[in-house]
């Protein structure tokens, strides 16, 4: 979709707030801070509505980057803060944001479970293969063979394909954008945050500092050369063929949500008859 | 990323607004951008080419005024946002964040602006190339003029900073833990 | 009251400056040379890294300090504050504090130096560094600012050269140009007018007088491959990494291994299945990593496997301050596990003990099949300082392990000692399954009273018993006054103890190595004929003096002195308390008929 109307009321400008990121220049979380809160422009609600929930990393601070309510909770525990949140919250959009690091190893565990529960949240991991807030360690999106200090010559392990897990996992939406072509992102990202149930969006967003070679990424980036499906097992064999640099959403399912709580249907008192002799 | 035309997508504004609401744009984001830029230099220290990003918003901003006033549009005025027709992701005359070095010099800062100003240029010259109408037509090739003066300024300030040494983005020490 | 001599024996004196700038000015690389060049001319020296919130390009400053004797503390005040530009180096105001004596060296083009400096009366020196820099051939202004620096501390200008020639791995043009920058900084420093502070005096050290140039978190790692660590498992956290990042090449030559963990709770749980396989293991983390460790931890108490945790800790509660140092983990250290698991807790008192003290860890763990935490710092972690070279031999920890087919074996034998041998797996006859239950002799799950109060009392025995030795504390002085610290205080500390003994208070200092366990019966040795104790860390909560007063009777009133991260504890701060509360303690006439 090329054409896009912009939202009546806010624009990006409102959902970003006076506090200058520390990001190294170049980076590319500075335009997925862009994205997303274009994104949030197009989807209208206002800033207070929203909340952006984190863990730890440099793509972790975009909370605060924010107008929105923000939570810059512990490393790798994003998912579950979030979690918590909307279940007790369902009337707030929540976005839950963090890196590659963050999300796949110490978040892994969550990360699966979160797609499995299927609850009506959007997830955006940065991804740049490195852990960067610790001056350049192998995540688990990194290739075999990059040389670093934790593991030199290359951890020699195959690296993590996050979208073939979410899929797999339970995830109603699963999509890949790249941080250099920003309307795009906020397009995917606001597509995502309208789909119901867990909406997994991973950004390739480039290092400057640790991975300078991943400029070369937007000559690797290309759309995806189908359409999105709404059918597991076409996503799924399509994915299988993923060379890492498909652009576009690839699922946009139809699997149940997890229900909403109900509304409150009896009083402590009637709770209390229970017990009563 | 390109992004490849859809074909039958029109190459062309139909109508004079819609030219202008483009232009309108690509000022805006240019602005935005400049601002963006400015900041980041200003975090990390490099306060001189903050100082012309800071400047550069300014003249952009002067020309977004100048479309307003011209078409009596009000300062939040929403205009479509017609990407596709544009070769890059990005609008022409943003410069890409992914070109920012913390140790840039004011040359390189130019460098990046004459070249957001060229694509600009060029876009207004292709929009003045195949417009539908004589309106359309004058109005993107004085878009087109103003860019051109733009690219000349450039040029100008260009020619007056000294050109960076070709170790200007050692940095001796590494990067460092914050978190 | 007599004033306090800062500099109480001329051969103490020592020489502070920092070096500040920002993005791309390289002041590390500058202090590091610094600190180098201090060591080619005999001396020893300190360096401590600070900086903004920017992961490049943003303000930083080296601050060093250089004397005749090993420096392990920031001084009071800084002799010199070289700043290559000014650029938000007002963050820095609280620590680099400078005085009327003080030099105030900056760029004349780099405008005007904030006025947090200025206000405190050093001599103002506008210099054109950067053009200097130019000057020269195009070579770099840090350059310059080492040979300004370096000369006015005292460096001999062959010593400021061969350290920039022994770091350099660039072209010999460029060597050539920023020497040119290094002697033009030289003669910058000749030029400045008095009054100058004065200069260090390099000194001659005798022949085969060996010495390193190393950070705690090496010194650490290092300490424990001398112990026999040959697995570690790693994640990510700072101010750890750099421990971990520098064994991991280091233990592949020994024949070791690191593995990179998914998490904390991976990483704690990977060392314990390795040193259930018989291979001494470690992992390094920081408070919110230790966190996620301690059910693991728990789990090698109860199983009685012996793992090695170094916490290097840092600004606490939660996230808290993750680039600057604090005490605050010793209370989660020495009892932060559910149930009662006795387990040990050491910790290191200066950056070359980082290295002995992380050998013992390993030694102690191994002996006593008992998780070791080792309580490090940011501080001494990534700080570098010059050392004495270790002068004994690495001395490899010895397991207690079970021969083949022993009859009728027991893993968790009641033994006298509480040490029990354990069969290493490989080992035919004698294969057992450990176990976080609580369990029989025989290691056999067991919810029995009798067995949970045996084995209660064995882990609890096998490190009371254990005899430590002399090295669970530094006891230094004699006196009816004491102060007790840990870890990287004590220098500070003792700097501030030989000060107030100059201004005529007397006081005993007491460095814990050995936290945990904590036999009464020996604090109270250390502190025989004392009278009252002040107990002096870098936390909020006075977590050790809490800590001491649950486990011990204290002589007297004791008082805590206890400040929080980010800044250090500065000798002349700690004198001034000391002579303070001595005072409100006056000596008493000696009693009659009291045992000595």
């Amino acid at each position: 979709m090329n054409d896009m109307t912009e939202a009546v009321k806010l624009t990006a400008a409102d959902f970003k707030s006076d506090y200058k990121p520390i990001w190294c220049p170049g980076c590319g979380d500075y335009t997925v801070l862009g994205s997303l809160t274009k994104a949030l422009s197009i989807i209208g609600r206002p800033p207070h509505e929203v909340a952006v929930v984190s863990g730890i990393g440099c793509s972790s601070r975009i909370p605060a980057y924010t107008t929105c309510y923000g939570f810059h909770g512990v490393h790798g525990r994003a998912l579950a803060a979030g979690t918590g949140l909307k279940a007790a919250r369902p009337d707030l959009t929540v976005v839950v944001t963090g890196g590659d690091g963050d999300g796949y190893s110490i978040g892994g565990n969550h990360f699966m479970h979160a797609c499995r529960r299927n609850l009506d949240l959007t997830y955006i991991v940065m991804d740049n293969h490195v852990y960067g807030m610790t001056k350049g360690q192998a995540s688990p999106t990194t290739e075999p063979d990059w040389d670093n200090k934790l593991s030199p010559g290359g951890t020699g392990i195959r690296s993590f394909h996050p979208l073939v897990i979410a899929l797999a996992a339970g995830a109603n939406f699963v999509a890949r954008a790249f941080s250099g072509d920003p309307n795009g992102t906020a397009e995917i990202v606001a597509q995502a945050i309208r789909h119901p149930g867990f909406s997994f969006v991973e950004i390739l967003s480039p290092c400057v500092t640790f991975r300078p070679e991943q400029r070369g990424w937007k000559d690797l980036v290309h759309p995806a050369p189908v359409a999105e499906t709404n059918d597991p097992a076409r996503a799924a064999r399509r994915i299988m063929t993923d060379d890492g640099f498909n652009i576009g959403v690839l699922y946009a399912g139809n699997r149940t949500p997890y229900a909403r709580t109900p509304a409150a249907s009896a009083t402590l008192a009637q709770i209390e008859q229970e017990f009563a002799l | 990323m390109n992004r490849p035309r859809k074909p039958g997508a029109p190459l062309a504004p139909r109508s004079l607004e819609d030219l202008m609401g483009q232009a309108l744009t690509i000022e805006r984001e240019a602005v935005a951008r400049y601002e963006e830029l400015a900041d980041m230099m200003e975090t990390h220290n490099n306060l001189e080419v903050a100082a012309l990003f800071r400047k550069m918003a300014g003249y952009e901003q002067l020309h977004v005024e100048q479309i307003l006033a011209d078409m009596g549009w009000a300062a939040d005025v929403v205009v479509p946002r017609h990407s596709g027709i544009w070769s890059s992701p990005e609008s022409p005359e943003v410069v890409p964040i992914e070109e920012m070095h913390y140790l840039m010099h004011p040359w390189h800062a130019l460098q990046l602006a004459l070249s957001a100003e060229q694509r600009a240029e060029a876009f207004f010259a292709e929009m003045a190339g195949t417009a539908a109408t004589e309106a359309v037509r004058a109005a993107a090739e004085e878009m087109r003029q103003e860019e051109a003066e733009h690219v000349a300024l450039v040029r100008e300030w260009l020619a007056k900073v000294p050109q960076p040494e070709g170790d200007w983005s050692v940095d001796p020490d590494p990067p460092r833990y914050i978190d | 009251m007599p004033p306090i001599s800062p500099h109480p024996q001329p051969a103490a004196r020592s020489f502070s400056l920092a070096i500040a700038g920002s993005g791309g000015a390289g002041v590390m690389t500058a202090g590091n040379l610094l600190l180098d060049a201090a060591a080619r001319a005999g001396l020893y020296g300190l360096m401590v890294r600070t900086s903004g919130p920017q992961i490049r390009g943003g303000e930083a400053a080296a601050l060093l300090r250089l004397g005749a004797r090993p420096v392990a503390t920031l001084d009071d005040h800084f002799d010199v504050l070289l700043a290559i530009d000014w650029q938000n180096l007002n963050r820095f105001g609280d620590e680099i504090p400078i005085g009327p004596g003080s030099l105030l060296i900056g760029d004349a083009d780099a405008g005007e130096a904030p006025e947090v400096f200025v206000r405190q009366g050093a001599q103002l020196h506008a210099l054109p560094l950067k053009k200097t820099a130019k000057a020269a051939g195009g070579g770099w202004v840090n350059m310059v600012a080492l040979g300004l620096a370096g000369t006015v501390a005292g460096l001999p200008v062959a010593a400021l050269e061969d350290a920039l020639r022994a770091s350099w791995k660039r072209s010999a043009e460029a060597l050539a140009s920023n020497l040119a920058a290094l002697q033009q900084g030289v003669a910058l420093a000749l030029a400045l007018p008095d009054p100058r502070p004065e200069p260090l005096v390099p000194v001659a050290l005798p022949a085969g007088h060996a010495r390193w140039l190393l950070s705690g978190n090496e010194a650490a790692g290092c300490g424990a491959l001398r112990g026999g660590v040959r697995f570690v498992a790693a994640y990510p956290i700072t101010p750890a990494t750099e421990l971990l990042e520098w064994m991991a090449p280091a233990l592949t030559r020994m024949g070791g291994s690191l593995l990179q963990a998914e998490d904390e709770l991976a990483s704690v749980n990977m060392i314990i299945g390795a040193s259930y396989g018989g291979v001494p293991s470690l992992t390094a983390t920081a408070g919110p990593g230790l966190a996620l460790m301690t059910e693991g931890i728990g789990l090698a108490v109860a199983a009685e496997v012996p793992i090695v945790v170094v916490d290097v800790m840092r600004g606490g509660p939660s996230t808290g301050i993750p680039a600057k140092s604090e005490q605050s983990d010793l209370s989660f250290a020495v009892d932060g596990l559910h149930g009662d698991a006795p387990r040990l807790v050491l910790a290191p008192n200066g950056i070359d003990d980082c290295l002995a003290t992380a050998e013992w860890a390993v030694q102690l763990a191994e002996a006593l099949q008992s998780p070791a935490l080792l309580l490090s710092d940011q501080f001494m972690g990534q700080s570098r300082a010059v050392i004495d070279q270790p002068t004994q031999a690495a001395v490899p920890a010895q397991r207690l392990v079970a021969a083949a087919d022993t009859p009728g074996y027991q893993r968790y034998a009641d033994t006298p000692s509480g040490v029990s041998p354990m069969a290493i797996p490989g080992t035919p006859g004698i294969a057992y399954t450990a176990d976080g239950l609580e369990h029989t002799e025989r290691g056999i799950p067991s919810s029995q009273a009798r067995d949970h109060v045996k084995q209660l009392d064995k882990r609890l025995r096998k490190l009371m018993l254990h005899d430590y030795g002399p090295r669970w504390a530094d006891i230094e002085g004699e006196g009816e006054l004491a102060v007790i610290t840990f870890g990287s205080t004590t220098a500070a500390v003792r700097e501030a103890v030989e000060r107030a003994a100059a201004a005529g208070t007397r006081l005993r200092l007491v460095s814990i190595r050995l936290l945990a366990p904590l036999k009464p019966e020996v604090l109270d040795q250390a502190l025989a004929g004392v009278r009252q104790v002040l107990v002096v860390e870098q936390n909020h909560g006075g977590q050790l003096l809490r800590y001491l007063r649950s486990r011990c009777d204290l002589p007297g009133r004791p008082a805590g002195l206890h400040r929080p991260g980010p800044l250090p504890l500065r000798p002349g701060d700690l004198a001034r308390a000391f002579i303070d509360w001595a005072a409100t303690h006056p000596r008493q006439p000696a009693a009659t008929g009291v045992p000595a």
